[in-house]
């Protein structure tokens, strides 16, 4: 399985991302912003960061950069396009996936670990993934997802939240709710569900002696339902 | 020819920046304040000499760039 992770300005989970693709056997190549063509692949990751210092709005300069249209044209075709982070800042601003994401609620900066309980299977990210609740590592300013109430009933309607802020439990709740997100989102789908944008870091979660074990469950699958 | 344009945020999105920035104000004695809105504020020069075609160039870049939509108004205001 081919995959490219693209560097923009600012990038600084790239080379993470890139270390957490190939040790689930992705064959992982990374792409200059300013490059036109977008390699071969059955994978695309906008990884986290500060593309352009989150100058305007985060995401938004990156989102007009030049190697964009061609992800662009890729996830329109039905390529599989993942942003995390900055990466999901970054799909907003193309509007791949609805809504934006609002500077946190309480206007912390927040970086701690978080529970999400995945919310539909019928996807190739998450399908034939036992677990209900996954442990990820949040780190951002502007994660809180907001959206218009017509873009939300569309989401709900096509089953297009991916993923939710909550207990260990899975219980999903206010107090679970770290930036004020609307419904607890932490990661959304395009309609056809080849885009997927979320706010937590799974490549921050394949290694037991530095944090945790439930992104390794994530590339995993990942790599499985992409063969 | 400079053209200005006011980026504000809609009345329905949460501006937590201004809600801190209204409780400071009032904590500094300034307690007659409803409330705040931030918003961002663009001085654009151009090269086109036409009014009209000058404002449509800066208004395409709103909605191409400088405001999202999704959550922000934009208000371009006449050249002098």
């Amino acid at each position: 399985m081919k995959s490219s992770v693209i560097t923009f300005p600012g990038s600084n989970c790239d080379r993470d991302m890139d270390v957490a693709l190939k040790k689930f056997g992705f064959k992982n190549k990374m792409v200059w912003h300013a490059d036109a063509e977008l390699p071969k692949s059955d994978l695309v990751v906008l990884p986290g960061g500060f593309s352009y210092g989150d100058y305007l709005r985060c995401g938004s300069m990156a989102s007009k950069s030049k190697i964009m249209q061609s992800v662009i044209n890729f996830a329109n075709s039905g390529g599989m396009v993942m942003g995390i982070c900055n990466g999901f800042q970054i799909l907003v601003e193309t509007g791949l996936v609805p809504g934006v994401l609002l500077r946190n609620k309480y206007l912390e900066f927040i970086c701690k670990n978080v529970f999400v309980k995945i919310n539909d299977k019928k996807n190739k990210y998450f399908k034939n993934i036992d677990n209900e609740v996954l442990e990820f590592h949040i780190a951002h300013n502007e994660g809180n997802y907001f959206c218009t109430n017509d873009q939300l009933k569309e989401i709900e309607d096509n089953n297009q939240i991916a993923i939710n802020y909550c207990d260990e439990n899975g219980k999903i709740e206010d107090q679970f709710n770290p930036n004020g997100s609307i419904k607890n989102i932490a990661g959304i789908f395009n309609k056809e569900k080849n885009v997927l944008g979320m706010m937590p870091h799974p490549e921050r979660m394949i290694d037991t002696s530095l944090s945790g074990e439930d992104g390794s469950l994530f590339f995993k699958n990942l790599i499985n339902n992409l063969k | 020819m400079k053209i200005s344009v006011i980026i504000t945020l809609k009345k329905d999105v949460l501006d937590p920046q201004g809600k801190v920035i209204h409780q400071t104000l009032d904590g500094m004695g300034f307690e007659d304040v409803n409330e705040v809105r931030q918003g961002k504020y663009f001085e654009i020069d151009t090269k086109e000499t036409d009014n009209d075609r000058a404002k449509a160039k800066v208004e395409e870049m709103c909605k191409k760039l400088l405001a999202n939509l999704v959550i922000e108004n934009y208000k371009i205001i006449d050249p002098k």
